[in-house]
């Protein structure tokens, strides 16, 4: 049976197909953020010279669905003062706009829902609309708290959504495709990482700030606006924040790890792949293989981001601002333009990891002699008081 | 915009309110709101005999007991012409340079939350549970020790303190060493505390500011040197002062300051003589002559100081208290103007409050 529409015909064997496989990415990913959690608060945990969840389950592996059961059974309350509609729409848009992202994410050569020719560009598209969704989440609440994290969030997330774009189209341009498959293809010799290393710290920075992970997790501050645009979502509502955040951090993962890392290849990947097909008992185990090795890397890099929240302070708004647009945008078209230059003249590999590596070097440096310009007053302070102390000792003694 | 701070947010330390008007992210105005822990510490004290008194000031400044009774034993045994055994001098002194390292090393962890690091507040806090775990042993309580007498303290040490000094000291320097370590040079929290909340040392003068926050302003004063009390002319330490008076520089003196209390604590270790604990005359019950006295200490948040009236009852007839915490809060309008919301957190947090004292 054949149903016809306008621009395309599909039978509803392959509808069905596609219904069934979006609940199976729903029901992966959502595993995927309860092992996030887990992970968040046993990394944490164990930073913080404390051990984590360790009740509930062996190693405190249930502690997770223990806080979903809790979340989704507990009241769900909406402030009289609040736009309903908008009340109830963000929370809607911000976990479709996460998850649609996840439909051009491959997992491995063959593990994805709808590869798409010009997938990062549908990728980064939907990232900001995400935006959207916290904005009215802070408005719809009418909280003041909200109204500041929301519109905190815009000014943010927009801010870096530059320098995200940019390096993409970096990268985009190293490989000749937005096609996320083909990106990774042609990593299989060696990773963009040690191409381009400059865009690899540029995307994770800014990444970092795009899903609002410490240092960047101004809007939904703890200690100055008590959670931004959640401040007045509660129970059901705000595990669905929840639920965006951790896979928008996964997906900013995965795409350090698709982009920079190499995705699913492995190394000795050509020998590997040498002696595997001879195995016809297992044809599984190649793909198996990649799926592993992809989400390993996903996962060291979410634990990179997990690290760093555990070390660092949070930055303000205006520096914040100040460091996406003096140093994230302009390292970001920097890439663009080595990169250009190199395919331009057709340089060996290594003059672009260098040209990369001096950007970073010098920005790198200026942002690191302006940070710590306090520490090297006070050590010269220091020294002349350690000084003046000395002299008045030895003056005493003379005396 | 008109946006309440308050009393329930979580870095307001406490029951304090303060509403602000703000433009965009930037703070025009703003309005302190105290007495949410109102308790009417002072009027209480009044009602109380004076061995009594002791316990309400336990509560004044709650993470560091020990000053607190200090300076308010002190003002008694003053008017009261009352000698003090040695080695009591000398528990106190440990005590309270002990309490002055766990005020601080809160600070370091609220401060670290204010500027939102989560981890210095789980390093800071070891350091204070292990305090607080040798305070307990000491006196019976975590908190709110109740420890010292009008006189001396109210029972000698247990007789391994010499052995879990031996072993607190050098877990507590590392823990002291580590809370700096992973903040104080930490760029973006340089370059959130840096410039920040800066006062000029004559306007800190008029506030009244003291302890750490004036030292911050590179001021060199410390009750323990200027006017030293008890037994702290004996002891050989710096006083640690900053430069701009800043955020930062006040964090930075309070962290070098726990260094000292700990370079105190070594010697009166050291020094520490045995004998009595409690003089006979403080053991009955409390009368002092009629007069007034005012005696001042410093606390972990700067002077505190008690102005004590006596008629010759059993009773004080007046107690005023002047705690620092309020004096240094009352520059809060003055810092708060014209800088970020996120700002707010991290100056109030600079100051370093404690409700109980503010609102007594």
């Amino acid at each position: 049976m054949v149903v016809s529409l306008p621009l395309m015909s599909v039978t509803v064997l392959q509808v069905l197909w596609m219904v069934v496989a979006l609940l199976l990415m729903f029901t992966g990913l959502s595993v995927v953020v309860l092992s996030l959690v887990w992970l968040e608060r046993k990394a944490l945990g164990r930073l913080q010279l404390r051990l984590g969840p360790t009740r509930t389950g062996p190693m405190g592996l249930m502690q997770p669905i223990a806080d979903a059961v809790k979340l989704i059974l507990k009241e769900d309350i909406i402030p009289n003062s609040s736009d309903r509609a908008i009340f109830w729409a963000a929370p809607v848009i911000v976990v479709l706009s996460a998850f649609m992202i996840w439909v051009t994410i491959p997992a491995s050569e063959g593990l994805v829902l709808r590869n798409l020719e010009l997938g990062l560009l549908y990728i980064t598209a939907f990232a900001v609309m995400g935006i959207l969704g916290l904005v009215l989440a802070g408005w719809g609440s009418a909280n003041k708290y909200g109204v500041l994290g929301g519109l905190r969030s815009a000014a943010q997330l927009i801010s870096y959504e530059i320098p995200v774009i940019m390096v993409v189209v970096a990268a985009g341009m190293l490989a000749g495709s937005l096609d996320l498959r083909v990106i990774v293809a042609s990593q299989d010799q060696i990773p963009y990482a040690l191409i381009l290393p400059l865009g690899m710290v540029v995307f994770f920075i800014a990444g970092l700030a795009e899903v609002g992970r410490t240092p960047f997790d101004i809007y939904h501050a703890e200690s100055e606006v008590v959670g931004g645009p959640f401040v007045e979502y509660s129970g059901a509502h705000w595990s669905v924040f929840f639920l965006a955040e951790y896979i928008n951090t996964f997906a900013i993962a995965a795409l350090v790890a698709l982009l920079f890392l190499g995705g699913w290849s492995w190394p000795w990947d050509t020998v590997a792949l040498a002696w595997l097909p001879s195995l016809p008992a297992w044809p599984w185990l190649g793909p198996l293989l990649s799926v592993v090795w992809f989400l390993f890397k996903v996962y060291a890099v979410i634990l990179v981001v997990f690290w760093i929240r555990g070390t660092f302070p949070r930055l303000r708004i205006d520096q914040l601002m100040a460091f996406a647009w003096k140093a994230m945008v302009p390292l970001s078209f920097y890439s663009i333009v080595i990169t250009a230059v190199y395919l331009y003249y057709d340089w060996p590999g290594w003059t672009l990891t260098l040209m990369s590596l001096a950007g970073l070097g010098i920005v790198g440096y200026i942002v690191y002699r302006r940070m710590t310009a306090p520490a090297r007053r006070v050590a010269e302070v220091k020294a002349r008081q350690a000084a003046q102390l000395a002299e008045r000792r030895a003056s005493s003694q003379a005396g | 915009m008109l946006l309440n701070m308050g009393p329930q947010h979580p870095s307001t330390h406490g029951v304090f309110r303060m509403v602000l008007w703000v433009d965009g992210e930037k703070i025009v105005d703003v309005e302190p709101h105290i007495g949410y822990l109102h308790r009417g510490s002072e009027k209480l004290c009044e009602g109380e005999q004076y061995h009594q008194v002791i316990t309400l000031f336990d509560r004044l400044d709650y993470v560091a007991n020990f000053n607190n009774e200090l300076v308010y034993c002190q003002a008694v045994e003053k008017l009261m012409g009352l000698d003090v055994p040695e080695r009591a001098e000398y528990i106190r002194v440990i005590l309270c340079e002990l309490n002055r390292i766990a005020s601080h090393l809160l600070y370091v962890g609220t401060i670290g939350l204010d500027a939102g690091a989560m981890t210095p507040t789980m390093f800071a806090f070891r350091g204070r549970e292990r305090i607080q775990a040798l305070f307990e042993a000491v006196s019976g309580a975590r908190m709110m020790h109740n420890y010292f007498r009008i006189g001396g303290v109210k029972e000698d040490l247990p007789g391994n303190f010499e052995q879990m000094m031996g072993e607190l000291l050098p877990l507590l320097r590392e823990d002291v060493e580590e809370s700096d370590r992973i903040l104080t040079f930490n760029e973006i929290f340089l370059s959130r505390l840096k410039d920040v909340g800066t006062i000029s040392a004559e306007d800190a003068v008029d506030f009244g500011f003291t302890g750490p926050c004036l030292r911050g302003c590179g001021i060199e004063y410390d009750v323990r040197r200027a006017q030293p009390y008890s037994i702290y002319d004996r002891f050989d330490f710096d006083i640690p002062v900053g430069l701009d008076g800043d955020c930062w520089d006040r964090h930075w003196v309070r962290v070098q300051e726990m260094y000292e209390s700990l370079k105190i604590v070594d010697q009166a270790l050291e020094q520490m003589p045995a004998g009595e604990v409690v003089s006979s005359l403080g053991r009955r019950l409390i009368r002092p002559p009629a007069g007034e006295v005012y005696v001042r200490a410093e606390n972990p948040r700067g002077e505190i100081g008690v102005h004590l009236i006596s008629n010759g009852t059993d009773r004080p007839y007046r107690l005023k208290i002047r705690p620092p915490s309020f004096c240094n809060l009352s520059a809060i309008k003055h810092l708060l103007r014209n800088s970020w919301i996120a700002d707010s957190v991290v100056i109030l947090g600079s100051l370093d409050i404690v409700l109980g004292e503010v609102d007594r």
